[in-house]
């Protein structure tokens, strides 16, 4: 190896190049920047400010806290409905003024005050929901239009009765409870924010109406087509930001025992520059009721510290509108190319270097070498089929395939002429195998393993296994179950092809070419699934050996078979018994004269041996070229291979002409025949073989004979 | 277009209808209250729609892109009142100018920029510069609210300035339109403006620079803000920026709004803004003559720019085609 092979090598192979692609996958990221950001907030200002961290200066500061994120939830749920509230400052300071004036001048109880205060609110946000949901207005125009309209009744109402409200001797226990005490260091206002914040998370995350407030903000049309009552939806959210903002309104009020010219003055600004900072998406759908509140701690921690460091008039209103600003501006930038980054940094190839292979080239003189002799095979569905992946024979020698539209198809015997639909499941329908009871199990790409009965009932039996902890992208799930085989006991064994890419996105994981690949057990008794082993490149196909105590199974992108021991002193255990083959292992079958049919679906090249020594190659590659000009394995010839148990290669044989079979997923021997199927062909192959048992038949090789 | 006259039923469009209420109003006022008709209160009502209506225009402009730029009352303000501190603090004239303009086409082509290249809806971006200029003119470059005239400034003499008894403000409010009109019927930029304010993915596939125009919209906004803002420094003599926390924001959207602009853009032009600003004006200055306290005054205009709101929602809906997620 060269020195600079090595080089490549250890950086890409011992730099975790795919972790940021996984980071980036996880819906938490979106929390990360407003949490880096509330972090470098209380740290610049608790070092700047002494004494800031104090409690009874955080006392002070947590009081305001408490009615200002009772506002930002108000706002958030609002945002998240895909609209905006703007009248809260206005809503803030009218019930005030409303719970000031029943307690102060009509001299009634502190609880007809909150009422009255609730009232104001409410009423306000109906006004808002109603001209928003209902008439479909503008949500940022109306609502300021609605702000302008109560501040200035505010201002009125505020200037009629200011002096009444000082001239009152009115005076409530309860009031400066709300108003002055804590709890375990915690003031009134602080703990109700707390309580609604998690009432209302709680609604929002698991509860119908807050599923719909999701939905509508997400998508309008969506909704509507769902059968949501959006206008209904939307008109809910303002009233309940009226309801939050009216709160904060009553503790306002109970704190200052009074209302004056300031109350909720840039309230708006503040609370929606809180839920943006926080990470509240502009349009609704994405956001959480604890982005805002992250949000309103950054907020309210700037603008008071500013004030404590002393800077003048304004500067509030500077260091709002810059935040704002900026947050709106990653918030949409983030939003629009979140995904063109992954698409970017997702894909992390890593070096390989494949062993030198014997040719396959017909008249080599390898065992490796090919013929044409699949050529003559006749076809069966041919031009009907799309993706015969795996196929499969029961004791009534009925023909089934799995197809890309997610259908097990069934072709009757003896002219395989007639077909049915024999199940539908979805997915894509991978491997195949028949267990004792004769329900047809299969791994379905994309979904997980899932078994059809003799009457036609699917039912799912895996689509997870249990989670490692190392694995930042959740491997529970099976992404690629791809080919099953079942051992005497009843357990299935069945391989997950790759852990980072889905089904369909086989290629790219050819051209990353990380070993994620699983062997996994599904356990019928107690409907378990366990992973065996891991790290492997592509696993494939599975067969269970004839004597029933081992495994084979394939490793594609490797170009290798392995052997794993269910019995025996080597239990648990897995060998390699064939490597560096010049073409990639699919499905691996029993052949009747005891030996193993394994399938190509594809054959090494060169050139593409070549790029997985350069990893940074093949990385600027996925990069920087549309799909369709990729590198990655040639599929454009396969062929049939049989394999000793010992690992010793047989025979060979493939369709050089390219008509008929270029590549072969699967074949499976019966009486006589080989029948072969391939992902990318659109028929099943029937080939006599010369010399083979015609009585042999695999249901009877796995279970005997009929009972 | 319409033409504007007795509205005949099939002429009956918004515009057509303010345009006949602005006249009622106006005869009712001549006839019920006393000196409304008065010579010179015909001329304090031009003029005190002047700086209102030259505001107009430019949010106009903005408007008919489908945009808004709520950032308007704080540059015409902030940029005045940092010129008078410059002044008086002793900078060169022409240096002080130089510096003022160069800050209010910074702020213009910023708004522009995060508009036009970041997909920042223009709600968001004209509040947070609008807020940033304000707090930063206010904190950093100026010392108290309210910033006088220099003795003898070219400022001071605009605003004595007399044509036929009418004050300078209302010649440049209409050479202002007439330049407008000009510029948005008869050019090609013009059109441009119309096309994106009607469908922007339309426009933008037909080859019209969509995104330098919205640029261009929100420079020409800035600049007709600070036009604005020495017209009123000079009939002031003086500039108080506590004006960006008035309604006067409002009323600007308000005279758009109200002359037949439509908000969803694309519609109107600048009879619209004429027509808004007359029956303002002729309701200010009634309401004003009733003696009506301007805490009222605030509460009568914040009720009828939601009724306009209402019915422009009603009578150009929102056309969910076009419209865009995060256009709200």
């Amino acid at each position: 190896m060269s020195f600079r092979e090595r080089l490549q090598s250890w950086r890409y192979n011992l730099v975790p190049d795919h972790v940021v692609g996984e980071i980036l996958t996880k819906r938490w990221t979106d929390n990360a920047i407003p949490f880096l950001a509330l972090v470098a907030t209380l740290a610049a200002f608790g070092s700047i400010i002494p004494g800031f961290f104090k409690l009874t200066a955080l006392q002070e500061s947590t009081r305001q806290l408490g009615e200002f994120s009772m506002v930002v939830t108000g706002m958030t749920v609002v945002m998240l409905g895909g609209g905006i509230d703007l009248s809260v400052g206005s809503i803030f300071a009218l019930s005030c003024f409303s719970a000031v004036y029943v307690f102060f001048i009509l001299e009634q109880s502190i609880w007809l005050a909150l009422a009255a205060s609730l009232a104001t609110g409410l009423v306000f946000g109906a006004i808002n929901g109603y001209l928003v949901g209902y008439l479909r207005l503008r949500a940022f125009l109306t609502t300021l239009v609605t702000f302008i309209f109560g501040r200035a009744l505010f201002d009125i109402l505020v200037t009629t009765y200011a002096a009444d409200v000082q001239l009152s001797d009115a005076t409530s226990d309860v009031l400066d409870f709300i108003g002055d005490s804590t709890f375990w260091g915690l003031s009134v206002s602080v703990w109700l924010a707390i309580i609604l914040a998690i009432v209302t998370h709680i609604a929002l995350t698991r509860s119908r109406p807050g599923w719909h407030v999701l939905a509508v903000g997400g998508s309008r049309r969506s909704a509507h087509n769902a059968g949501i009552r959006v206008r209904r939806t939307v008109f809910m959210t303002y009233v309940f930001s009226g309801f939050c903002a009216s709160i904060g309104g009553f503790l306002i009020a109970c704190r200052l025992s009074g209302a004056g010219p300031g109350t909720g003055l840039n309230l708006e600004i503040m609370a929606l520059t809180a839920a943006v900072v926080g990470g509240v998406s502009l349009g609704g759908g994405r956001g959480s009721v604890i982005k805002g509140l992250m949000g309103a701690i950054i907020v309210l921690t700037m603008t008071n510290g500013l004030i404590r460091l002393g800077y003048g008039t304004g500067t509030n209103q500077m260091v709002l509108g810059i935040m704002l600003a900026v947050a709106v501006t990653i918030d949409i930038r983030w939003l629009k190319n979140r995904h063109k980054v992954l698409n970017e940094v997702y894909v992390a190839p890593v070096y390989l270097k494949m062993g030198e292979t014997q040719s396959a080239a017909p008249g080599s003189g390898t065992p490796y070498e090919l013929d044409n002799r699949l050529s003559a095979a006749n076809h069966i569905g041919l031009g009907a089929l799309e993706g015969p992946e795996d196929v499969i024979l029961d004791r009534d020698d009925n023909l089934y395939c799995g197809t890309r539209l997610g259908e097990i198809v069934r072709f009757f015997a003896p002219d395989y002429v007639r077909s049915e639909v024999f199940a539908h499941i979805g997915g894509f329908p991978l491997g195949l195998a028949f267990d004792k009871s004769g329900n047809l199990i299969s791994c379905v790409g994309a979904m997980g393993l899932y078994s059809v009965s003799p009457a036609r009932e699917v039912k799912r039996l895996s689509a997870e296994t249990s989670r490692s902890w190392t694995s930042i992208v959740d491997d529970a799930r099976l992404r690629d179950p791809n080919d099953c085989d079942i051992a005497p006991d009843g357990r299935i064994y069945f391989t997950d092809s790759t852990k980072r890419y889905d089904a369909h996105d086989w290629a790219l994981d050819s051209i990353e070419n990380r070993a994620t690949g699983r062997l996994l057990v599904y356990d019928p008794k107690d409907g378990s699934t366990k992973t065996l082993l891991d790290g492997y490149r592509y696993t494939n196909g599975v067969c269970m050996a004839h004597d029933g105590k081992s495994l084979f199974f394939a490793e594609s992108w490797a170009c290798r078979v392995h052997r794993y021991w269910l019995e025996g002193p080597k239990a648990g255990t897995a060998e390699c018994v064939i490597r560096d083959m010049p073409g990639y292992p699919d499905n691996i079958n029993r052949a009747s004269d005891g030996n193993y049919w394994m399938a190509w679906l594809g054959m090494r090249t060169p050139s593409f041996d070549l790029s997985l020594r350069h990893p940074d190659m093949r990385k600027r590659m996925t990069r920087r070229l549309p799909q369709d000009e990729w590198l990655f394995p040639n599929i454009n010839t396969g062929g049939v291979v049989k394999f000793t148990e010992k690992g010793g290669i047989v025979e060979a044989m493939g369709d050089l002409t390219g008509g008929a079979h270029p590549m072969v997923t699967s074949m499976r021997e019966h009486k006589g025949y080989l029948f072969v199927g391939g992902i990318l062909n659109n028929r099943i192959g029937r080939y006599k073989i010369a010399g083979a048992d015609p009585n042999w038949t695999s249901p009877v090789s796995y279970w005997g004979a009929k009972p | 277009m319409n033409t504007i006259g007795w509205p005949t039923l099939r002429s009956l469009n918004q515009e057509g209808i303010v345009f006949a209420i602005a006249v009622v109003l106006f005869l009712t006022a001549a006839i019920g209250l006393p000196g409304f008709i008065d010579p010179n209160n015909l001329v304090a009502i031009v003029r005190s729609v002047s700086v209102l209506g030259i505001l107009a225009l430019g949010m106009a402009v903005v408007i008919i892109g489908r945009g808004i730029d709520l950032s308007a009352v704080a540059i015409m303000a902030m940029s005045v009142a940092w010129y008078l501190q410059l002044l008086n603090s002793g900078t060169p004239d022409g240096l002080a100018f130089a510096y003022v303009l160069a800050g209010v086409l910074a702020i213009g082509l910023l708004n522009g920029f995060l508009v036009a290249y970041a997909d920042v809806p223009a709600i968001f971006v004209t509040l947070a510069t609008g807020s940033f200029v304000f707090g930063y003119v206010r904190s950093q470059l100026i010392t108290q609210d309210a910033v006088p005239v220099p003795q003898g400034h070219w400022v001071e003499l605009l605003g004595g300035l007399r044509l036929l008894d009418i004050p300078v403000e209302v010649f440049v409010f209409a050479g202002l339109a007439f330049l407008f009109f000009l510029f948005l019927r008869y050019t090609k930029w013009g059109s441009y403006i119309y096309f994106a304010g009607d469908n922007p993915v339309a426009a933008r596939n037909i080859g019209i620079p969509v995104r330098p125009m919205l640029v261009l919209r929100y420079v020409l906004s800035a600049l007709v803000a600070l036009i604005a803002g020495l017209l009123t420094a000079a009939s002031l003599h003086s500039i108080n920026t506590r004006v960006v926390n008035s309604t006067l924001l409002y009323d600007i959207v308000l005279v758009a709004v109200i002359g037949g602009i439509g908000l969803s853009g694309g519609r109107g032009g600048v009879r619209n803004v004429l027509v808004g600003a007359a029956l303002i004006g002729i309701l200010l200055n009634a309401m004003t003559i009733i003696d009506i306290p301007l805490l009222y005054q605030n509460l009568i205009k914040a009720a009828i720019l939601l009724g306009a709101i209402i019915v422009d929602g009603i009578i150009n809906p929102r056309d969910e085609q076009t419209a865009q997620q995060g256009d709200i």
